[in-house]
């Protein structure tokens, strides 16, 4: 055994490190990108933090008022929770057309179980959530099984909600005051908390709890590496052991299901319930979630980095409106908002470590 | 020119008899076709009209086709269906358009063939490219409401904070007009009476936009609020935004103090006028529109009559009624009773 033979002797001289990602020697600017690369919700707060102090400055007690900044808070808890469904949906890197009009048609089945059949209320709320879970579950039965686009699926189910919903409602409103009369429960998110200036509804309440449940679970479950993963590489998922099916429908379920609390939030953010509102919720989802830096081509991005998302637009639109200009000025900016998003995002992307 | 015209009315006639001969029992009625296009057929506004269309329709012995854009705003598929009622040998066409100047070349089309063409609600751009209109005065629904807000006030008017809640930046003349009407009748200089917001008058504390719904009224009450809490008057271009402003309003307990006036006179308006919400409301009549509309096409099918415009303006006027159950000095009104029993939607 001591007889070593003569090319061995080399082994000696060899470097004994293991082999290792050079860390040092990184410029400032790779750093930042090796930052926003690890936390992909830093962006959005950044900018969430400088519009805030921006229009602060600008508007001083009339915009940095515990009123105002809480009635931001109010004013995105619809889009803010569409935002949370929209963001499931989008890790798996599909889309969700269709979560505005799930919402309006759980709330308008919340308002029609309870006022055109009589049923108490508390069943009424759950038909509705049922229902808006019951359309997910289309939604992830037609992608995860018959394997159709989620653009197009959602695309399809976006109109044949909408029309059922107009259908099924003759586009008749349940007027706030019948409701806060014979079915207070349906007005139940409206119901606030109040100290100080400062306003909580129980929908912006409901809001970042919600997303602060969802962050966890997708970060810390098994289910939630899940869809990390199935977004990513649905086949690497495959054969690592991930149902990607049985994930898939779970993640347009669990969409339909807070769409269906969205509409619930919505019933007690105006009142009434009316058909034809949240029209535009599928764009403004979207728009939370791109601002918020998750990736349409899905498995990146943080749940968090919708929320600032979606008070960004908030701030934005309040933040102008007190500065009286056109409400076009809001659209225009918001577009720009998008597009550096995604334009910050691609950098992002190009981190080399 | 003439020529061109006898050959495409004789184009349509055979296109006309074409489905005739392809569809015998209907020839055999010889009943008066005539087309009803509205921009949706979700919005109870709408669907009043198709009521008001079709029970006329019956009445007369009319045979009569309804249509509808997919959305408030759909061009394309109001377009479609003109062509098809030309195709279909109708009388006539009521018609609420959803672009009121692209839609022109397309009635150009339709008259030229011979067919009646009635702008139901929405005049088009300009006004005579439809045979008639048969609308409300959404200046004077406006005014009505402005005149008593103003009165209801009384000297404290010229103090008052006015939230004006219009209907969409892109300012289509429906709002415009109740918008500029309101002012005119609470007393403000309107400037530019062809655009919003250009008033000067420190009374006014802002404009903003409500798409006509409930969360849109509420959003826009909210931003103005923000502007100036102590706002006492709002207009709104309708009930929903109004029911939305509301909310706005009750969510910092100001529900009480503060004047709210719209414009529609649909069942669930004219409810909450009862229940206080909204303090009047200018009532307009869309089965009327419809009705009288029909009535024209059977007039003009039988001797070729058409139909004149109130005198003194440059369309036929449906009517408009303030509702409210508390009557100022000197504006007429009708009782929240009387509104309950004309409401549509």
């Amino acid at each position: 055994m001591s007889n070593t033979q003569e090319f061995e002797k080399a082994a000696a001289t060899s470097p004994t490190a293991v082999a290792a990602f050079t860390t040092h020697d990184r410029s400032a600017v790779k750093q930042i990108q090796h930052v926003l690369h690890q936390s992909p919700w830093m962006v959005p707060l950044i900018v969430l933090i400088g519009s805030i102090l921006v229009f602060g400055l600008l508007l001083g007690q009339k915009f940095f008022s515990p009123f105002a900044l809480t009635l931001i808070l109010q004013q995105v808890q619809i889009v803010g929770i569409l935002g949370a469904a929209q963001s499931l949906v989008i890790l798996t890197a599909g889309i969700d057309l269709s979560v505005g009009a799930i919402m309006v048609l759980s709330s308008v089945v919340m308002g029609l179980f309870s006022f055109r059949y009589g049923l108490p209320t508390e069943l009424a709320v759950a038909a509705g959530i049922a229902c808006g879970t019951f359309c997910g579950f289309i939604n992830g039965f037609l992608v995860a099984v018959m394997k159709l686009p989620p653009f197009i699926v959602t695309l399809g189910m976006w109109q044949i909600v909408l029309a059922t919903n107009f259908l099924y409602s003759a586009n008749e409103t349940i007027r706030a005051q019948d409701i806060a009369e014979q079915a207070p429960l349906l007005q139940f998110f409206g119901n606030k908390i109040a100290f100080g200036g400062a306003v909580f509804t129980f929908g912006a309440i409901f809001m970042v709890l919600l997303v602060l449940f969802l962050a966890y679970v997708l970060k810390q479950t098994a289910w939630g590496r899940h869809v990390y993963a199935v977004g990513d590489d649905p086949e690497a998922a495959e054969l690592s052991g991930v149902q990607v099916k049985r994930t898939l429908i779970s993640v347009y379920m669990l969409s339909g299901l807070i769409c269906a609390f969205a509409g619930w939030a919505l019933i007690g953010r105006i009142g009434s319930v009316s058909p034809t509102s949240g029209q535009l919720g599928n764009i403004e989802s979207i728009t939370a979630v791109v601002i918020g830096g998750i990736s349409l081509f899905g498995g990146r991005g943080s749940i968090m980095g919708m929320l600032f998302g979606a008070l960004i637009v908030g701030v934005f639109s309040l933040g102008l409106r007190l500065l009286g200009a056109d409400a076009q000025w809001t659209y225009l900016l918001i577009g720009v908002l998008i597009i550096a998003a995604v334009s910050v995002d691609q950098w992002i992307r190009k981190v080399s470590v | 020119m003439k020529s061109l015209t006898t050959l495409k009315t004789a184009l349509f006639a055979a296109a006309a008899l074409g489905v005739m001969a392809s569809a015998p029992v209907y020839a055999a009625s010889h009943s008066v076709g005539a087309c009803l296009i509205t921009k949706t057929d979700t919005n109870p506004f709408f669907v009043k009209m198709k009521e008001g269309a079709e029970a006329k329709a019956a009445e007369l012995g009319v045979s009569l086709k309804s249509y509808a854009g997919k959305v408030d705003g759909d061009h394309e598929t109001q377009v479609a269906a003109i062509e098809t009622c030309i195709a279909d040998g109708a009388k006539g066409i009521l018609l609420t358009a959803s672009d009121t100047s692209s839609i022109v070349s397309a009635v150009q089309q339709a008259r030229d063939a011979g067919l009646l063409v009635i702008a139901l609600d929405t005049p088009l751009e300009p006004i005579d490219s439809a045979d008639a209109t048969f609308a409300t005065d959404n200046f004077l629904a406006g005014e009505l409401i402005g005149k008593w807000a103003a009165a209801t006030l009384g000297d404290e008017a010229a103090n008052a904070k006015i939230a004006m809640l219009d209907l969409a930046v892109s300012q289509p003349s429906v709002g415009v007009l109740r918008d500029q009407g309101f002012l005119t009748g609470f007393g403000i200089d309107v400037k530019d009476p062809g655009k919003w917001g250009d008033e000067d008058d420190p009374r006014i504390v802002g404009n903003d936009v409500t798409a006509g719904n409930e969360e849109g009224g509420r959003r826009a009450m909210e931003n103005l609020l923000a502007k100036d809490p102590m706002i006492n008057v709002v207009y709104t271009i309708n009930e929903p935004a109004a029911a939305g402003a509301y909310e706005a309003l009750k969510a910092i307990g100001r529900e009480n103090d503060v004047l709210i006036v719209s414009v529609d006179g649909g069942c669930p308006g004219v409810a909450n006028v009862k229940d206080g919400v909204i303090g009047a409301t200018s009532q307009q009549y869309p089965l009327l529109m419809a009705s009288k509309g029909i009535e024209a096409i059977a007039a003009w099918a039988k001797d070729g009559t058409k139909p004149v415009p109130t005198e003194g303006k440059d369309f036929f006027d449906t009517g408009v009624a303030l509702v409210t159950d508390k009557p100022a000095e000197g504006v007429e009104s009708i009782s929240v009773a009387e509104g309950m029993d004309k409401c549509w939607g």
